[in-house]
C-alpha cells in the first residue's frame, strides 16, 4: 500500500497537525502552513483531520499510485489531473491502482495539499510525522520527496467519490493580502512615526519565503528610539538578548524587511519583533506568493478573538457540510 | 529588574524578566518557567525559557487571554521567594579552536563581516582587549559556561560565562547573517557563546569547532539514545581545547557510537557562586575531574 514519486515537483513534503511540546528545545511545531486546507483534504477522503497528506509548493508532484485510492486537493488552485484527465479541486475523486496523478500549473495560492485516503503511513517522530528538515525529523528520512521515493499509505476505506466543500466555505486567497497583527513584544523600541508607517506602507512577499518565515519589503525601513543596548544583546539596534519568538511574530533584522515566523520558525534568537500575526490569519500567510501585495492591519485583542472565533465557525461548518 | 508581560498575538505571553543578562534574571526565568509547568493551568499549552525571559503558549479558546496573564502574574511572588539553586550536570565539550572548516566558512563570508581582512577569532581578540587570538581563546575555555537557553534551532544551546561581568567576552553578531555554518561550530554573539546543532544559516561569530553531536534524531549516538538533545538549560559546561589529532580520534569515536562524554552531577547555587567566583568555579571543575 503506497505510491511512488516520479516526480516531487519543486518542494514536497509530508505534513499533518504538527509535533506541539518540543519548541523549548528549538524543534518547532512544523505540519501543514495552511491547517483549514489540509483538514478539509482529510476529510474529504475520510481521514481523521490530523492524518498526514502532502503538501506541494507552487508546482504539484507526479505520483503513481499502486493501490486503489480516494484522493482530495485542497488549498491552492493547482489543478489535479488522472491519467491525463481534469479532476476538480476541494472533491473527492477515485484513483486506481497502476493510475498516475499530474497537475497543471499553479492558477492561485501557493500550497495545495493531497491527502489520500488511509493518510501517509511514514514512521512518525515526537509524534508527528511532519517533516521537519533542518532537524531531519519527520516525512521520509527528514526530508521532503524525491525522485523514486516509495511513500506508505496507511489502511482507509475511503471517502465516496464527488464529496465535495462547497465554493463559501472554502479559503482562497485574493491578489493582494491583508495580515492582522497585534502589536506587541518589543514594540516599545521603535518610534512613533515607525510604527505609523508599518500599518500604512505597501509591503510586497519576498522571493525569500518559506516554512520557517515569510519575509516582506518594500515599506519604509523602522526607526528606533534612542538607547542603550542592554548588557548581553550586541550592538545593533535592533538586538535583543535573546529571546523565545512566538509563532507569527514579526522580526525586522536591521530594520528594514519584516520576516513573519511560521510553522518551522526558529524558536529565539537576538532580533527584536513587534508584534505578531494573529492566529486566525496565518493559515492565509502560507497561501502567499512572492509579490504579493501585502498590507499589515492593527488590530486589538478583542479583534484578534473575534477573528479566532469566526475561523473556527468556518471550521464547523466546513465539517458539518461533510458529515 | 523589572518584570514585563507582553501577549505575542492571540495565543502567547511573552514575560521579560530583565533587559540585560545576568543570572539572577535567568535564575527568575527559570523558576517562573517550573512554577508555570507545575500550576498546570487549564489551557496553557507549552512554556519556554529563554536567556532572561520566557514564553507561555495557551488556547485562548480554553482560558481567555487576560485570565492566564493574571494567573502569570500571580506566579511571580512564588518564583521570587523560590531558591537560586540547581541540581544539574556539568559537561566537558572538546573544541578544536581555528579549525580549516569554519576557517573555510567564514573567509567564504568575508565581505558580511566588521573586519573583513581578519578572522573572528583576530577580531574578537582584539575588541576585547586580548594581544592575540591564542590568549582569547584561554580566555574562552579557562572558566566554566552555563546553559541559559536551547533553542534557535532544533537543541542549540547558548551558553553565558560564570566570570564576572568585567571579564565576560562580548562580540558583535556578524553585520549580515551568513547563509552557512559548519555543524557543531562554537560559535559568539553578543555575551552569549553556543554550538550549532546542525548545519545552516547563522550570524554568531565562529571560532572553532566540537567533534560531538549534540542533537541526533536518530538517536544512535552512544549518549544520545534516551533523547535526541544533548543540553537542557541549566547545565554547566567546560569547553577542553583539543588539536586535529584529538578532535579526528573523537570524531571517529563518536561516529563508531562508542564516545562517552565527561559528565558529572553537580549542584550550582548562585549566592554562592556571586560570593566568591573564582572558588566556586574551582569546585566545578573539583566536580569535573575528581580531586
Amino acid at each position: 500500500m503506497a505510491f511512488k514519486v516520479i516526480n516531487p515537483g519543486l518542494l514536497t513534503t509530508v505534513q499533518d497537525l504538527g509535533r506541539p511540546g518540543y519548541f523549548h528545545l528549538g524543534i518547532p511545531i512544523s505540519g501543514a502552513m495552511d491547517r483549514f486546507a489540509l483538514r478539509a483534504a482529510n476529510l474529504l477522503v475520510g481521514n481523521d483531520e490530523d492524518a498526514a497528506a502532502l503538501e506541494s509548493v507552487f508546482m504539484g508532484p507526479q505520483l503513481e499510485f499502486e493501490v486503489d485510492a480516494t484522493v482530495a486537493v485542497t488549498g491552492a488552485d493547482l489543478p489535479p489531473r488522472l491519467d491525463g484527465e481534469s479532476k476538480p479541486g476541494w472533491t473527492a475523486f477515485k484513483v486506481r491502482a497502476g493510475q498516475v496523478l499530474t497537475f497543471d500549473y499553479l492558477k492561485g495560492g501557493a500550497r495545495a495539499y493531497i491527502a489520500i485516503s488511509g493518510g501517509i503511513a511514514t514512521p512518525p517522530s515526537l509524534d508527528s510525522r511532519s517533516t521537519y528538515p533542518i532537524g531531519s525529523l519527520g516525512g521520509i528520512d527528514g526530508r521532503p520527496l524525491a525522485i523514486g521515493d516509495i511513500v506508505p499509505l496507511g489502511k482507509g476505506p475511503g471517502a465516496a467519490e464527488g464529496r465535495s466543500i462547497a465554493p463559501n466555505l472554502r479559503r482562497m486567497p485574493g491578489t493582494t493580502a491583508e495580515l492582522r497583527v497585534l502589536p506587541g513584544l518589543y514594540w516599545r523600541l521603535i518610534t512613533e512615526a515607525a510604527g505609523r508607517n508599518f500599518f500604512a506602507d505597501e509591503w510586497a512577499v519576498a522571493p525569500e519565503a518559506d516554512r520557517m518565515g515569510y519575509r516582506f519589503r518594500g515599506g519604509r525601513p523602522i526607526e528606533f528610539k534612542k538607547r542603550e543596548q542592554p548588557f548581553g544583546a550586541g550592538s545593533d539596534p535592533s538586538n535583543i538578548v535573546d529571546g523565545c519568538y512566538p509563532y507569527g511574530s514579526i522580526q525586522v533584522p536591521g530594520g528594514t524587511e519584516p520576516i513573519v515566523l511560521h510553522r518551522d520558525a526558529v524558536s529565539g534568537g537576538g532580533y527584536f519583533t513587534l508584534g505578531t500575526v494573529i492566529s486566525a490569519d496565518m493559515d492565509l500567510i502560507g497561501q502567499l506568493q512572492p509579490h504579493t501585495p501585502t498590507r499589515f492591519v492593527k488590530v486589538d485583542m478583542p479583534a484578534a478573538l473575534a477573528a479566532r472565533r469566526d475561523r473556527r465557525s468556518l471550521l464547523d461548518k466546513m465539517r458539518a457540510s461533510l458529515s | 529588574m523589572k518584570t514585563r508581560y507582553t501577549f505575542g498575538g492571540d495565543e502567547h505571553i511573552f514575560v521579560e524578566m530583565d533587559e540585560e543578562m545576568s543570572l539572577d534574571a535567568f535564575f527568575k526565568s527559570l523558576s517562573m518557567t517550573n512554577a508555570v509547568r507545575a500550576a498546570q493551568i487549564d489551557g496553557f499549552t507549552e512554556v519556554c525559557p529563554a536567556n532572561a525571559s520566557f514564553q507561555v503558549k495557551f488556547d485562548p479558546d480554553k482560558i481567555a487571554p487576560d485570565d492566564m496573564l493574571a494567573e502569570l502574574k500571580t506566579l511571580e511572588t512564588v518564583a521570587e521567594s523560590a531558591e537560586r539553586r540547581l541540581n544539574t550536570r556539568i559537561i566537558e565539550v572538546p573544541v578544536f579552536y581555528q579549525d580549516p572548516w569554519t576557517h573555510e566558512t567564514l573567509m567564504r563570508f568575508r565581505e558580511r563581516h566588521q573586519d573583513p581582512k581578519g578572522t573572528d577569532l583576530d577580531y574578537a581578540a582584539r575588541i576585547n582587549g586580548y594581544d592575540s587570538a591564542a590568549e582569547f581563546i584561554v580566555a574562552h575555555h579557562s572558566s566554566p559556561w552555563f546553559v541559559s537557553m536551547v533553542g534557535f534551532v532544533a537543541g542549540l544551546p547558548f551558553l553565558y560565562q560564570l566570570v564576572d561581568r568585567e571579564r565576560q567576552l562580548e562580540v558583535p553578531k556578524y553585520l549580515r547573517p551568513r547563509t552557512d555554518t559548519p555543524k557543531q561550530t562554537v560559535g559568539y554573539g553578543g555575551c552569549f557563546s553556543c554550538i550549532y546543532s546542525v548545519r545552516g544559516a547563522g550570524g554568531y561569530q565562529m571560532f572553532g569547532i566540537t567533534p560531538m553531536t549534540i542533537y541526533d534524531p536518530k538517536q544512535t549516538t552512544s549518549y544520545l539514545r534516551d533523547f535526541m538533545v544533548l543540553f537542557n538549560p541549566g547545565d554547566i559546561v567546560k569547553w577542553k581545547p583539543i588539536d586535529r589529532a584529538e578532535y579526528d580520534a573523537t570524531l571517529a569515536d563518536v561516529e563508531a557510537n562508542r564516545y562517552e562524554p565527561l559528565i558529572r552531577d553537580v549542584a550550582f547555587d548562585l549566592a554562592a557562586f556571586s560570593a566568591d567566583i573564582d572558588g566556586y568555579n574551582a569546585k566545578l571543575m573539583e566536580a569535573l575531574h575528581g580531586v
